[in-house]
């Protein structure tokens, strides 16, 4: 198998569940809505993706994402409401959104300094900061939630008939598919993760790339945690509980190698969208959430294990 | 080995190849990289099957499907790259897999352990201490290791790749003693190695590959190395070191006073533009930590470098580079490329901002600029986008010195670039030095081979236990000079 079509295998997969969906249910699954609900549901875990992939290209991994969503959306749903005293204006939602970001961003450049300024592993740190984060959410409005009920153009506006959310995805992977395939940024991430050392003996400044990489990676979770606040019209302290397994999961569907130097922006939507339509696909089918966790086990062993057999193959011929 | 033939795909890695390895001797392997000498040794060691071809040991056909059936039958290797685990101790590598058992079941005996090892080791009168951590072990007695491994399966045939490749002289030596002890024994040792002049010294016999083809094979006395080399390259080299033709100009970089933490003290040295500055010392003499001190990578304890009469700020490889200091590093695959990236981003690694590359790199005239790099250097690759890894050692040697010649650097350190490539490769590279030199670049060229120092340095600084012990003209001195300033403590 040539590498052309070993990059080819998750996006025929990926056609196949579609093609198989379409000829078992094509009513309920070959409409608009369902297409439109199933894009848009997975955009928020989709943009946390573009950030992961970076970070996973570095060499590293941020268990942390799912925690930091709930945080930034809590941060927002605190300066939106008052802290709960007053029903949110449209400046106080901006203002809201902004600041959310801004705690994504922050807790990004947290996980990033910790990693490089104490020299610890990153799947140390982002446990951590996992629990931490989860922890104060939590603690911010005693574990209750803030109801934004305005707060519904991120969830479900649509522009020219396309979800904004969708929109937004799309906008940030152009964005870090520029940035990973023609910076500078990018190609250290990439030399990072492949040769650490060689990467910081050719003149690289790691520490920085990294904390860069680790701050885009939170700058994304606060976007995505707007996004999810807003198709809840709440912010809820336990929104994108257990998310980083489905967003690592995308990424090592798509292609990249959790020992670094090797990802691509294309396959992780590819494994972000096949992660998404297999689930809906076996909820139209009447098989239960809790079956599906199952079955989303085994595919994501079995794309590793293919991808790797083929990667194996290709590389003694 | 008689018959073995074997191949890769569409490569014909062995064609036809009869090996006889006689009990009690030392039997030499060379062959060029990609002749077929590891392709053939791991057959032996029934890593590989062949496609054609028996193996026979005292005379009984052997079939080897897995690399511990040729382990049983007395077959043991030890790989250019050691195989052991560095966290374990001596005693526990030796009896990886194969620890005694203590009074409780599943457990280990550790005291038995050591107490076993001690023994071997001291059979082989090797001074080594069984509970020292291998991590902490110098390279050659990491090796010792690995050979009382294999003397622990009571191995009776004994493969060294290339086991000198990383040594000192001094160690080097040592190694050549006990090799000759196990002769002694009655072990088969097949010995590879591209330091022509160590197995005239030490092999009985050698055999020579090229292209997968034994070309031809017999006793030592019979041969010398030039009718090696004809073998080996199937052409006279007569030019192995090229005639230094650069013009030596005004001084360029000034060493003064340096020190680091890593050892070394009170370095004091000049290099010329146009000019090659060998280095030489034993292993642990400090050549290489003056090389990372003046590269950023250890932190400066006292004095300075100053370039082109300016005083340079390093504290980082990129403060280096940016200096227009280049080092191209002792260890190419951990501190030198970035193995699956392609050829072409490792070269523009430290040059991305130097070329235009920021905000954007443009895709289409980084392969170009690679390319261009790449031909000057002679890299041999499918393409600039080929996987850094796909190269052979010898290129990937090329593809660095094409980084910090596209980096334009006006020092460049190289700190044992000959190693573990073959003949033709380090002829290349000798070629590469000096067209460097004529173009006014200053090279620190650190070496363990004293004959290619002597080959294509103009001077020659000596290290010893961290101290600059010489500053010699390459013209005015003698290797046996050299060496003794090396290995040779002065009397108070």
């Amino acid at each position: 198998m040539n590498k052309f079509l070993r990059q080819l295998l998750p996006f025929g997969t990926l056609t196949l569940i579609i093609a198989a969906l379409a000829a078992l249910k094509p009513d309920t699954f070959l409409t608009m809505e369902n297409f439109s609900n199933v894009l848009s549901r997975s955009s928020y875990s989709g943009i946390i993706a573009m950030g992961m992939t970076a970070v996973i290209i570095s060499g590293g991994i941020d268990l942390s994402v799912g925690s930091m969503m709930a945080l930034s959306g809590m941060v927002a749903g605190l300066v939106m409401t008052g802290n709960g005293s007053v029903v949110p204006t449209d400046g106080l939602m901006v203002l809201g959104s902004f600041v959310g970001i801004l705690t994504g961003i922050l807790c990004g450049v947290l996980n990033g300094g910790l990693i490089t300024l104490l020299n610890l592993p990153p799947f140390i740190v982002t446990l951590g900061t996992m629990s931490a984060f989860r922890g104060l959410s939590l603690v911010m409005n005693n574990g209750m939630m803030f109801d934004v009920p305005a707060y519904t153009f991120l969830g479900e506006g649509t522009l020219a008939g396309i979800p904004v959310n969708v929109l937004i995805f799309c906008g940030i992977a152009l964005a870090a598919f520029f940035l990973l395939r023609y910076t500078p940024l990018g190609r250290y991430t990439y030399a990072i993760g492949s040769n650490r050392q060689a990467a910081w003996h050719a003149g690289v400044n790691v520490r920085r790339n990294l904390i860069a990489v680790y701050t885009i990676a939170g700058l994304f979770v606060g976007i995505a945690a707007m996004i999810a606040t807003s198709r809840t019209v709440s912010a809820q302290p336990n929104a994108g509980l257990g998310m980083e397994l489905d967003v690592i999961a995308a990424v090592v569907i798509g292609g990249a190698s959790l020992s670094g130097g090797r990802g691509t922006v294309v396959g992780t939507i590819v494994g972000t969208l096949l992660i998404t339509f297999l689930r809906n696909g076996l909820t139209l089918l009447g098989i239960s959430t809790n079956t599906q966790f199952v079955v989303l086990g085994a595919i994501i062993i079995a794309a590793v294990a293919l991808d790797q057999a083929a990667r194996a193959k290709a590389e003694t011929a | 080995m008689t018959g073995i033939s074997k191949h890769f795909g569409p490569v014909q890695a062995l064609r036809d190849v009869h090996l006889t390895v006689r009990a009690g001797t030392v039997h030499a392997l060379v062959g060029e990289n990609g002749a077929g000498k590891s392709t053939l040794m791991k057959i032996l060691a029934g890593v590989y099957q062949p496609d054609a071809g028996r193996i026979e040991i005292d005379g009984r056909p052997q079939v080897f499907a897995h690399p511990a059936q040729a382990l049983a039958a007395g077959i043991s290797m030890i790989y250019q790259e050691l195989d052991l685990a560095e966290h374990l101790t001596v005693a526990e590598n030796i009896f990886l897999g194969a620890e005694p058992r203590g009074r409780l079941p599943f457990t280990i005996s550790h005291r038995q352990m050591i107490a076993q090892a001690t023994r071997l080791a001291r059979r082989f009168s090797f001074d080594i201490d069984a509970t020292a951590r291998v991590e902490d072990l110098a390279t050659g007695d990491c090796q010792i290791v690995e050979i009382l491994k294999a003397l622990r399966h009571h191995a009776s045939i004994l493969v060294m790749d290339e086991p000198t490749s990383s040594l000192s002289e001094r160690e080097a030596a040592r190694l050549f003693e006990v090799v000759r002890r196990l002769r002694q024994e009655g072990l088969a040792i097949v010995y590879i190695s591209h330091r022509l002049e160590e197995i005239i010294d030490l092999a009985d016999e050698v055999s020579i590959l090229r292209d997968g083809v034994l070309v031809h094979s017999a006793p030592t006395a019979r041969l010398d190395i030039p009718t090696i080399v004809h073998y080996m390259v199937g052409r006279e080299l007569t030019d192995f070191f090229p005639t230094r033709t650069a013009r030596i100009g005004d001084v360029l970089v000034q060493v003064q006073d340096l020190a680091s933490a890593a050892g070394i003290r009170d370095i004091r040295f000049e290099v010329r533009r146009g000019e090659i500055v060998g280095m030489a010392g034993l292993v642990g003499a400090g050549r290489t930590e003056i090389a990372r001190a003046l590269f950023g990578v250890d932190p400066k304890t006292a004095g300075q470098v100053r370039l082109n009469e300016r005083t340079m700020s390093i504290d980082s490889p990129a403060d280096a580079i940016a200096g227009g200091i280049a080092l191209l590093t002792e260890d190419r695959k951990r501190t030198g490329l970035c193995l699956e990236l392609p050829c072409s981003w490792n070269i523009t690694l430290p040059s991305l901002a130097q070329i235009g590359f920021t905000p954007f790199i443009k895709p289409a005239r980084e392969s170009r600029i690679a390319a261009e790099v790449g031909a000057r250097m002679a890299v041999k690759w499918a393409s600039p986008e080929a996987r850094a890894g796909s190269l052979s050692g010898g290129n990937q040697q090329k593809l660095l010195i094409a980084r910090w010649l596209l980096a334009n650097s006006r020092f460049l350190i190289f700190d044992e670039p000959t190693r573990g490539i073959d003949v033709g490769a380090k002829a290349e590279v000798y070629l590469l030095l000096n067209q460097l030199a004529e173009e006014g670049k200053a090279i620190l060229f650190i070496s363990s081979e004293l004959p290619e120092l002597f080959g294509i340095a103009d001077r020659i600084l000596v290290m010893r236990r961290g101290r600059l012990v010489g500053n010699l003209v390459t013209k005015q001195t003698t290797p046996e000079q050299v060496m003794h300033l090396a290995a040779v403590e002065e009397r108070a």
